[in-house]
């Protein structure tokens, strides 16, 4: 509605930018989360998306059910022993780049549950980038939480994001296997000559926090 | 002093009040008070409205045929199974305990087999009633009371690779490790 042609007319028709700076904003700007509503936390997750609170504002209300189509894993609520390697299968099907929110005391440290029966933290399992505290958050502390992994997204480089090289994803044993379960039990010999075979698939993530 | 003394007046008043509103004994006691006492039953308790027979673990499969077969009682539905563990310096130290209830006579009934630490074994009532298959599965899994005769007894809640029993009173809280896969 002559926008376009004000627009057309101001601008030169040759823009440059930097290449991170164009990718990363076009990443932020859709990051499609995966649920993983454990616990109490989900409910504030799903909050998040209604009329009143509207994440759709920050491009994240597209929640999936498939980790393949998902960026952003919301972990929110306590996770179990149980639960973890199923966890960490989810996030390793998810294609990169992948992001992790750790929402709520229980996700993030285990909170009141100082038991046998939940993991301390799910940073034990996979790497977090954003922390939200309290029991459980307000919905504007997620939305907080998108929009300070946003800023996170803005400040990466797609040089720190390259594959894994082919051998190591050759080496890894498939991934959610917990250490020595299903080798050990069927092959001991073979287990035993290989025992330093990584549990899973580095993501290029804990790469990068490592090297 | 004097105040424990009273709660414990309060505790019995209550307990004579529950008896009296539950109506009529059920043809288990009366025939206890008759003297006709089952082979399977070793004692009877009656607290709360509330029966509990003690039962010899090897008798424990008849008992519960006799119960649900036996017209007049007929408790034909398995509310529950669970353990519970007295703690290691008691003796017996565990104990499994059934949860009846008749739907056609409406009334409640709790068999209790005790178990020494030694020897944990008992045997399924998977036979008699079906479900019991999953309250076993759960009561192995969490207090390490093995069920001879079970179709399938494997851990139910606790992940397969688990390391002892989480709700015995020697489990440590935290488990016996951290768990973490970095």
């Amino acid at each position: 509605m002559g926008l376009e042609n004000k627009i057309a007319e101001a601008l030169p028709e040759v823009l440059t930018t930097r290449l991170d700076a164009l990718v990363n904003w076009a990443r932020k700007s859709s990051l499609w989360p995966a649920t993983f509503g454990l616990a109490c936390c989900a409910i504030e997750m799903m909050a998040v998306t209604d009329s009143r609170h509207d994440l759709a504002r920050f491009g994240s209300e597209v929640f999936r059910a498939s980790p393949r189509q998902a960026d952003v894993m919301i972990v929110s609520g306590r996770v179990s022993r149980k639960m973890a390697p199923v966890l960490r299968r989810i996030y390793d099907q998810m294609p990169e780049p992948k992001w992790v929110i750790s929402m709520g005391a229980c996700a993030t440290s285990g909170g009141v549950f100082d038991n046998y029966a939940i993991v301390q933290g799910v940073d034990k399992i996979v790497p977090v980038d954003v922390y939200i505290p309290r029991c459980p958050p307000r919905p504007e502390m997620l939305i907080h939480a998108v929009m300070m992994l946003q800023e996170k997204i803005m400040k990466e480089s797609l040089r720190e994001r390259r594959d894994v090289p082919e051998e190591d994803a050759r080496e890894a044993v498939p991934p959610g296997t917990l250490p020595g379960s299903g080798i050990s039990a069927t092959n001991e010999a073979a287990a035993q000559e290989t025992p330093s075979r990584p549990y899973t698939i580095a993501s290029r993530h804990e790469r990068r926090r490592s090297s | 002093m004097s105040k424990d003394v009273e709660r414990e007046k309060q505790i019995e008043e209550g307990a004579a009040r529950t008896n009296a509103t539950y109506g009529a004994p059920s043809p288990l006691v009366t025939a206890f008070e008759r003297g006709e006492r089952p082979e399977w039953a070793s004692e009877l308790i009656q607290a709360f409205g509330e029966l509990t027979i003690i039962v010899p673990r090897e008798r424990i499969v008849e008992a519960c045929t006799y119960l649900k077969t036996t017209p007049g009682l007929e408790f034909n539905f398995l509310a529950d199974i669970c353990g519970a563990d007295r703690g290691p310096e008691e003796e017996p130290r565990f104990e499994v305990n059934y949860h009846l209830f008749s739907t056609t006579k409406y009334h409640r009934l709790r068999l209790k087999v005790l178990l020494s630490d030694e020897d944990t074994h008992v045997p399924t009532v998977t036979g008699v009633w079906r479900t019991a298959n999953w309250h076993e599965r759960e009561t192995f899994d969490m207090f390490g009371v093995i069920f001879d005769g079970h179709p399938d007894l494997r851990r139910i809640l606790l992940p397969d690779d688990w390391k002892g029993h989480a709700l015995r009173k020697d489990f440590p809280l935290r488990g016996y490790e951290p768990y973490s896969l970095t």
